[in-house]
């Protein structure tokens, strides 16, 4: 790995973002308008809203950007640049580490808009700061590169890619705790809701949500995303291979 | 004879089918091979193996001593690919730019580059907006921005307009003249007049490692179509 080679590829990586207006604009308006809709869903009900509004700040950027990962890191294998690239100095952990880093700015943009306009606007409350907020949200953005990046090897077309979208997301959002709190669930749903990542990044925002300083909790949960992310981008490195058949 | 490329043995099988039956070649330093024949007949398959970026069954590829592959010679070897691979979503500037970036090189020298390849006042436009011709040349330029010692080019003239493709050839003269080693695939016989020298390959073999003159003699005939046909039927009338 080189700082030159991963600073040039992450350039490179948000120049390719830049030029695609409609997604950057996506990206950003998406979460706004839909926290806006869960606004005026719960306008009555201030303590539902809380605690929904919090849950989506960090579902969004782990949906959009497993999605957005997914489907560049194919287009990489596909188009023969990532073959090309294996020809250059260019190392894995410099395109993994490259990835990781672009796109966790770009959700890091993605997560203060929505905060700042679910805090200011929308007048979410949380215990809790809204930096740490951020925080998690970009935390679940990395999370959603890894696994992106990991699910991409599996894909053969970007048809597939998407679709593997509803099957690594969906379940995570079933069973986070955003339905039906964990601690309710049946002893094997639980166990499979402990064994996911996002129902760590979740309780975590919720731990903001109910206390003034971050808790052990916290800290605890985040560790734990960030072992899965190392763990994802680990396995997502041996599938990225220089020789291939 | 100072060998760049040293090919023994090699092979390659894609899938359940062998593609590459046992080749030996060896490339001179400083020199333009030109690697031909019909489509499917391995060309690219051999090209991959020499980058390193092909998993090969046996044999032994080296490239400037090296094993083929081999994290040294990653900052000796430019490479091609057949369809263009570059980034459609940047401009040629910035394609360019990133990979002349990935070798410590800067602006300057994509600048360069990006004329040599004729693309100077497509610079700033968006690959994705480029002709094809303009498109593999703008591929073109992200393999030659780092001036490598080893060039690897599969059929970078391919869809290019006569001129331009004259111009190509003088630039790949020009290069080996001072001392870059090239091969350059092509399967229009015509473009091997420009070789110093040619492997003709057909169905993962090669009939024919000399000079265009000493190819056209032993076959028989002054145009290399017919003397490819000549060393095609002559091999199947040994083999039956």
């Amino acid at each position: 790995m080189s700082t030159r080679i991963l600073a040039s590829t992450t350039r490179r990586i948000l120049r390719q973002l830049r030029h695609d207006r409609r997604t950057i604009a996506l990206m950003l308006v998406v979460p706004v308008l839909l926290l806006t809709l869960l606004y005026f869903m719960f306008e009555q009900q201030e303590q539902t809203f809380n605690r929904v509004a919090l849950t989506m700040l960090g579902i969004f950027p782990f949906i959009i950007m497993f999605l957005l990962t997914s489907i560049v890191m194919l287009r990489e294998r596909t188009s023969g640049t990532l073959e090309r690239l294996f020809t250059t100095p260019v190392g894995k952990l410099d395109l993994l580490f490259g990835y990781g880093i672009a796109f966790g700015l770009a959700a890091a943009a993605q997560a203060t808009i929505a905060s700042a306009l679910a805090y200011w606007l929308l007048g979410l409350e949380t215990a809790g700061g809204m930096g740490l907020v951020i925080v998690i949200a970009v935390a679940n953005a990395v999370l959603g590169v890894a696994l992106g990046l990991l699910c991409s090897a599996f894909a053969r077309t970007e048809f597939q890619a998407v679709q593997f979208m509803p099957v690594v997301t969906v379940p995570q959002i079933l069973l986070c705790g955003l339905f039906v709190p964990r601690g309710q669930m049946a002893g094997w749903l639980e166990g499979v809701s402990n064994a996911m990542p996002l129902s760590y990044s979740v309780e975590a925002l919720l731990e903001v949500g109910a206390s003034a300083t971050p808790t052990a909790r916290m800290w605890r949960d985040l560790a734990i995303v960030f072992a899965v992310v190392v763990l994802a981008l680990a396995l997502g490195a041996t599938t990225l291979r220089r020789r291939t058949g | 004879m100072d060998i760049a490329i040293d090919v023994r043995d090699l092979v390659v099988e894609r899938g359940k089918r062998e593609v590459l039956h046992g080749i030996s070649a060896q490339l001179p330093r400083g020199v333009i091979t030109g690697l031909l024949g019909p489509s499917g007949s391995g060309k690219t398959t051999l090209m991959r193996a020499i980058v390193g970026v092909q998993v090969i069954r046996s044999g032994q590829v080296s490239v400037l001593g090296q094993p083929a592959g081999s994290p040294r010679l990653r900052h000796m070897i430019g490479y091609l690919t057949q369809s263009p691979s570059v980034y459609p979503d940047l401009t040629v500037r910035e394609n360019t730019r990133y990979f002349a970036s990935l070798y410590g090189l800067g602006a300057a020298e994509a600048e360069e580059t990006i004329r040599n390849v004729g693309l100077a006042d497509q610079a700033g436009q968006l690959v994705a907006t480029l002709s094809g011709g303009q498109h593999s040349r703008a591929s073109l330029a992200c393999a030659l921005v780092s001036q490598p010692e080893v060039l690897v080019l599969d059929e970078p003239t391919v869809g290019q307009d006569p001129v331009l493709r004259d111009e190509l050839w003088k630039r790949f003269r020009q290069l080996a003249d001072d001392g870059t080693t090239l091969l350059v695939s092509s399967h229009v016989m015509d473009e091997a007049n420009r070789c110093d020298r040619l492997l003709l390959i057909r169905d993962g073999s090669i009939i024919a490692d000399d000079t265009p003159a000493a190819v056209k003699t032993a076959a028989g005939s002054d145009d290399l179509d017919q003397a490819f046909l000549n060393l095609v039927l002559a091999r199947t009338g040994a083999d039956g």
